[in-house]
């Protein structure tokens, strides 16, 4: 029984570093694409588009697959690991994008032109007026992103990504304790998703204060 | 990276049977999660504590939970419990109940949003319970919810390719088998992640014009 938690507590191990190292790439994406859709350049703004249409439009798994499979015959042969920390990430990157273009179109128009009047440069304008004001909003959004990509990160498990998932499927096949281990399996990913929705609960109330 | 089209073109066959198989498992599913998720949003409502906790943890666990582990789930262990379905019923069952919980918040949602006017308008006329609910506020209601269910409905259509998982060929399965037999997965992948694309983006565009005509019905 030791030797099935030991399993368990380090496929939930990976399962957790995967949504952290995924959770990063998700938020440098998400920033970059959601800033890109109101950029001036014309190609800017399609391309940001293009990112976030392709890959709201796709399945996850698919991009997992297509990265996987296909990217080894234009020579780019990503780890299981990294092939699943690119993808659920720059998935998440997609939804999030739209949550931050949301967030910033938010912000009363008057803040910008007050700005403009004070002389602030754009980047000014963004980094001290218009983001401080947006991040309150993007909160509670990206807390429930964070847990779709806790919850996709079982997708890793059928490119062989040892985490809870797949462990789950192994210890499965090994001991026919079918019903106990999903049943714990289900409880740990309801408990990490629990942990999630109650930090940025608590992120979201400590904006609201200093805002 | 070359792209063939005539391995393509020759793939037809293959893909066009599991891009059905894709289509009804998101019909079943949506038809399950609809009903099922009606139910739910009425019980949580519910003054009775005994069916309003249970429901109200069961969308909590589906929710904060992956699909795909609900889906081995029901695949290895309904059979244990002495319930066999084949693994398309399991499909379909487990992105219905998934949705269920999700549609389930949708609805109440749209519930609570009906003014509290025309409950108590609906007492006044002295109108039946199931009358109130049926003819006056669910019609309101649902036009509110169509918008936020057909996103659903396209999400569960993306997340079919998890039943690939637990053996039913669908679109994504069909393609890994045609690239295993050819050793050839460009064609066959990237023609699924097209196929969904324009699929998500057609029935995208389809909800929006759907959500412009409820919303001139509702403020004629």
């Amino acid at each position: 029984m030791s030797g099935l938690a030991i399993e368990l507590a380090r496929g939930l191990g990976l399962t957790l570093a995967l949504t952290a190292c995924a959770a990063a790439v998700a938020l440098a994406a998400a920033l970059a694409a959601g800033l890109a859709r109101s950029a001036k350049p014309h190609a800017v703004r399609w391309a940001a588009a293009a990112y976030v249409e392709v890959f709201r439009g796709t399945s996850a798994l698919v991009q997992l697959f297509w990265v996987y499979f296909v990217l080894p015959f234009a020579g780019i042969e990503l780890g299981a690991f990294t092939a699943g920390v690119v993808v659920l990430g720059l998935n998440a990157g997609a939804y999030g994008a739209e949550v931050v273009r949301g967030a910033i179109n938010a912000v009363p128009a008057g803040q910008r032109d007050a700005a403009a009047a004070l002389n602030l440069s754009s980047a000014q304008t963004l980094v001290r007026v218009v983001l401080p004001q947006a991040l309150p909003g993007m909160i509670a959004p990206a807390g429930n992103l964070a847990i779709e990509l806790l919850k996709n990160t079982a997708l890793v498990s059928m490119i062989a990504v040892h985490e809870l998932t797949f462990t789950a499927q192994l210890l499965r096949a090994s001991t026919l304790q079918t019903g106990i281990i999903f049943a714990v399996v289900l409880a740990l990913y309801f408990a990490a998703a629990s942990v999630i929705a109650r930090a940025f609960r608590r992120l979201e109330r400590h904006a609201a204060v200093t805002a | 990276m070359s792209f063939d089209w005539s391995y393509a073109a020759s793939l037809a066959p293959v893909l066009a049977p599991a891009l059905w198989v894709t289509v009804q498992a998101t019909l079943a599913g949506t038809a399950i999660a609809l009903t099922l998720g009606l139910l739910l949003a009425l019980a949580r409502r519910a003054q009775n504590a005994l069916v309003s906790r249970p429901a109200a943890a069961f969308v909590e666990l589906v929710r904060r939970t992956p699909l795909l582990v609900q889906l081995y789930f029901l695949f290895f262990a309904l059979p244990a419990a002495g319930v066999s379905l084949s693994p398309f019923a399991t499909g379909a069952l487990g992105l219905g109940l998934h949705y269920a919980a999700y549609c389930a918040e949708v609805y109440r949602a749209g519930i609570e949003s009906v003014p509290r006017g025309q409950w108590e308008a609906a007492a006044a006329l002295n109108l039946p319970r199931a009358h109130t609910w049926l003819r006056i506020v669910l019609p309101q209601a649902i036009a509110r919810m169509v918008p936020a269910l057909g996103n659903y409905v396209v999400a569960m259509f993306k997340e079919t390719p998890l039943l690939s998982a637990i053996a039913v060929v669908e679109l994504l399965q069909a393609a890994k088998i045609a690239g295993s037999e050819t050793f050839r997965y460009v064609e066959p992948m990237t023609l699924v992640g097209a196929i969904f694309l324009v699929l998500s983006l057609v029935t995208a565009k389809g909800i929006r014009v759907l959500e412009a005509r409820l919303a001139r019905a509702l403020h004629a």
